[in-house]
């Protein structure tokens, strides 16, 4: 059972030629590369996260030159820059993934129930989720995190869910709509012909054909959700600085460096956001092109026209 | 397995079923208030099904057909009317309840293709009605169930075919494998709607014999519904002409064909297609396009088309416009210019009213619409509509057409077979014949 619909996943990647192929490639491999240093991040890093000084108690430069002992150099808090890269990339994809969940936890079944039953309970969390949807991401993001960060601290959960707010709108959004449209294929009703309760038709009928799309959103959603976090960190609404390494937080701290002529301590976790977000962007992009058979490319043939008689004076052909 | 006797009595019988469908209005329709109207796709349907018989469901695109088989399973809500399974009205049994009556009614749709979920294996598309009804759980169980009804519909050997996917099949194998989740339960009733007018030519005859040879071994009462009188004639024991949400004729399929009372059968049956198209027989499908459901015409539907209508048939304004739109398309470009210079705005003739009120242009007196009308009226004194008009009179700035009254055909049995036609009806004919009396003198 599982082999087959692998193969159907996977199947289309390698079917695809072309652009979609390389773009999802270079996407995966960035994103591979991250994922490593996130589950690696101990035995990668020179040092831990929060490290200032070596093992004897010597403390290591303020704001320190890239070097032999700090490839990165070290920020103002003696940091080394090279370790916080690292560690940030862990502190980025726990959160990616937690808030993932939580919004596809969240969004998913409502935008199954949303769009199949209808009705009034559609209308209203059509207008719940519309209006969350207008109001500024990062102002919501903020709200929520400062009110939770009375009860779960302000840790990576906290973080998780403030952004997972932001996004359970989209993923209601576009499973809702995608019932709406499946909803009315016939095999659906040939499953309520069949006798098969709303429960059974969402989850066997509905469901399979809906979640293709995950994947594609989800990958760009994460993408969204490495700048949310960090623009979180950057504002001083982020993770504890002793909880994690952010690296919002750390081009925050950067900022005054960069008068000076500091340069290493807001370019690399400045560079660690951009690649990390293009990946994952690369990748959500390839997959929505490889994945959705319509957007799928044929090669085009060249087609020759005739010769274009136009029928205005020569001098009026521009207009 | 246990055989029912063939046709020991009524099996389902539908009762003056309607369904309709709401017309979503526009918003600014719907603060003003006003009706958006409904599409009325069945109007009106009474008929009753033997057990054991293949019934078939004959018409044109948009009469119906799909949305009466749909009421039947309540797929779709009936809006008014009764239908009667097997002695129990389950016009507004509970969806709950529904499910469970699904055992024993069936639908197969017209695609094939669209009928089956994409994302299912075969095995588990045709034995998912055993899950659902709880027949068995168990995997063993259900592969070898499964795997018989595949052999019975011919997809074998079955293992090849129970862990594809219906992308992987042909037209054919998917209509077979959709047979087989229907019949998987052992229904009483398939609705079958257009089962293979989407295959190719080649597979047809075999779904159609396949289907034969499952009715007898299951014991199954067919609802065939089809556009296709041919594969009708073959298949079916009686034969019901629907024509825009009505039944117009039902009967034996043998004295339909050799003997059609309804005029929509007659020229229905003159459109068949010959066999040798050299031979070039006019295929003669009455004029004109269905009308739209949502505002039928008066009295009987098939007035506007009908070769035969007269005095009692229904007629109103609408009639007119279109008698003088197809005018004006076949005529010379300079007599057409004149004579739309006498007439108004059409659109005034666009409602449901026995009084078609001709308006003339600005600065025309309406004398002259009238003296138009009346010289087409000499000039094409067959038209059918001029049978149904009473009177052409001045008045103010438009020319009255006043018809005569309209009537709705009543539900007749006529030797056996059940036609709703003026024709058939003594009372409707003596009515025509004093109009035209009175119209002589
Ligand atoms: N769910 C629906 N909502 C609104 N209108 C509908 C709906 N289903 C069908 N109709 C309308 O009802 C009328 C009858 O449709 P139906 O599909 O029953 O016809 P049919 O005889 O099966 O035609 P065909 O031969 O094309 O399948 C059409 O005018 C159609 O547009
Ligand atoms: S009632 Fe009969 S004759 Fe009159 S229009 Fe209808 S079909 Fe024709
Ligand atoms: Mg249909």
């Amino acid at each position: 059972m599982a082999r087959p619909s692998l193969t159907r996943l996977f199947g289309p990647i390698r079917e695809a030629r072309g652009v979609p192929k390389w773009v999802v490639i270079a996407g995966i491999a960035i994103t591979i590369a991250f994922v490593v240093f996130a589950l690696f991040a101990p035995w990668i890093a020179p040092y831990d996260f929060d490290t200032y000084r070596t093992a004897d108690g010597v403390r290591f430069p303020k704001q320190g030159h890239p070097s032999g002992d700090h490839l990165f150099g070290t920020n103002v808090q003696s940091t080394d820059v090279l370790s916080r890269v690292i560690y940030g990339a862990r502190t980025a994809l726990e959160v990616v993934i937690l808030a993932v969940i939580f919004s596809l936890a969240v969004g998913l079944p409502l935008g199954l129930i949303s769009g199949y039953f209808g009705g009034k309970l559609d209308r209203v969390l059509l207008l719940v989720m519309d209006s969350l949807f207008a109001f500024p991401y990062l102002l919501l993001a903020i709200v929520v995190a400062f009110l939770l960060s009375d009860r779960l601290g302000r840790g990576v959960m906290t973080a998780a869910v403030s952004i997972s707010v932001v996004y359970v709108p989209q993923y209601y959004r576009v499973v809702r709509n995608h019932v709406i449209s499946v909803r009315e294929e016939t095999y659906v009703e040939a499953a309520r012909a069949l006798g098969a309760k709303p429960r059974t038709v969402i989850s066997r009928y509905i469901l399979q054909n809906v979640i293709q799309n995950v994947p594609v959103i989800a990958t760009l959603n994460a993408a969204d959700a490495i700048l949310t976090l960090a623009a979180l960190g950057f504002l001083g609404y982020g993770i504890q600085p002793t909880d994690a390494a952010e690296w919002g937080y750390d081009l925050q701290r950067a900022i005054s460096d960069a008068g000076a002529g500091i340069w290493w301590t807001g370019l690399f976790p400045g560079f660690a956001i951009v690649t990390l977000v293009t990946g994952l962007t690369l990748l959500g992009e390839g997959l929505n092109d490889v994945l959705n058979p319509v957007l799928r490319r044929r090669p085009i043939q060249a087609v020759i026209l005739p010769e274009r008689q136009s029928r205005l004076p020569a001098g009026e052909a521009g207009v | 397995m246990q055989k029912k006797p063939e046709l020991n009595g009524t099996l389902l019988e539908v009762k003056d079923l309607k369904v309709h469908f709401p017309l979503r209005g526009s918003f600014v329709e719907r603060l003003v208030g006003r009706e958006p109207g409904s599409v009325k796709a069945v109007d009106g349907v009474s008929f009753q099904l033997q057990r054991g018989e293949v019934l078939g469901l004959v018409g044109e695109s948009g009469s119906g057909k799909t949305t009466l088989g749909r009421a039947l399973l309540r797929l779709a809500e009936p809006t008014e009317g009764a239908i009667v399974y097997d002695g129990r009205d389950i016009t507004r049994v509970e969806e709950r309840e529904m499910r469970s009556l699904r055992r024993k009614m069936q639908i197969v749709f017209q695609d094939p293709h669209a009928s089956l979920n994409p994302a299912m294996d075969l095995e588990t598309a045709v034995g998912h009605p055993l899950s659902i009804h709880g027949v068995t759980k168990d995997k063993v169980d259900m592969r070898r169930r499964v795997s018989e009804m595949l052999e019975r519909v011919g997809l074998a050997p079955a293992d090849r075919f129970l862990t594809k996917y219906p992308g992987d099949l042909s037209g054919g194998q998917k209509q077979r494998a959709v047979l087989a989740r229907a019949i998987m339960l052992n229904p009483d009733l398939l609705v079958a709607d257009e089962p293979v007018s989407m295959l190719d030519m080649s597979v047809r005859a075999k779904i159609l014999e396949l289907m034969i040879g499952l009715k007898d071994e299951f014991d199954l009462t067919y609802l065939y519904i089809t556009h296709d009188l041919a594969t009708a004639r073959f298949f079916c024991d009686r034969i019901a002409i629907m024509y825009l949400g009505r039944i117009v004729e039902l009967g034996q399929t043998e004295e339909i064909f050799a003997n059609p009372r309804h005029p929509y059968t007659a020229s229905l049956l003159r459109a068949i297609p010959e066999p040798d198209p050299a031979k070039g027989i006019p295929r003669d499908l009455p004029r004109g396009e269905v009308p739209d459901a949502v505002t039928p015409p008066h009295g009987c539907n098939f007035h506007p088309r009908c070769p035969r209508a007269f005095e009692v048939c229904g007629w109103e304004a609408r009639d007119v416009r279109d008698l003088l739109e197809e005018r004006w398309a076949g005529m010379a470009e300079q007599e057409f210019t004149r004579e739309q210079a006498l007439i108004g705005d059409l659109d005034a003739l666009d409602e449901v009213s026995e009084i078609a009120r001709v308006p003339s242009t600005e600065g025309v007196r309406s004398r002259h619409v009238v003296e138009l009308l009346e010289r087409i009226r000499r000039e094409q004194p067959e038209t059918r509509l001029w049978k149904g008009a009473r009177s052409i009179e001045e008045g103010g700035k438009e020319a009255l057409i006043q018809f005569h009254e309209g009537l709705e055909p009543r539900h007749l049995v006529v030797d056996s077979v059940e036609v709703e036609c003026h024709l058939y009806d003594d009372e409707a004919r003596g009515r025509a014949e004093e109009h035209a009396r009175k119209g002589r003198k």
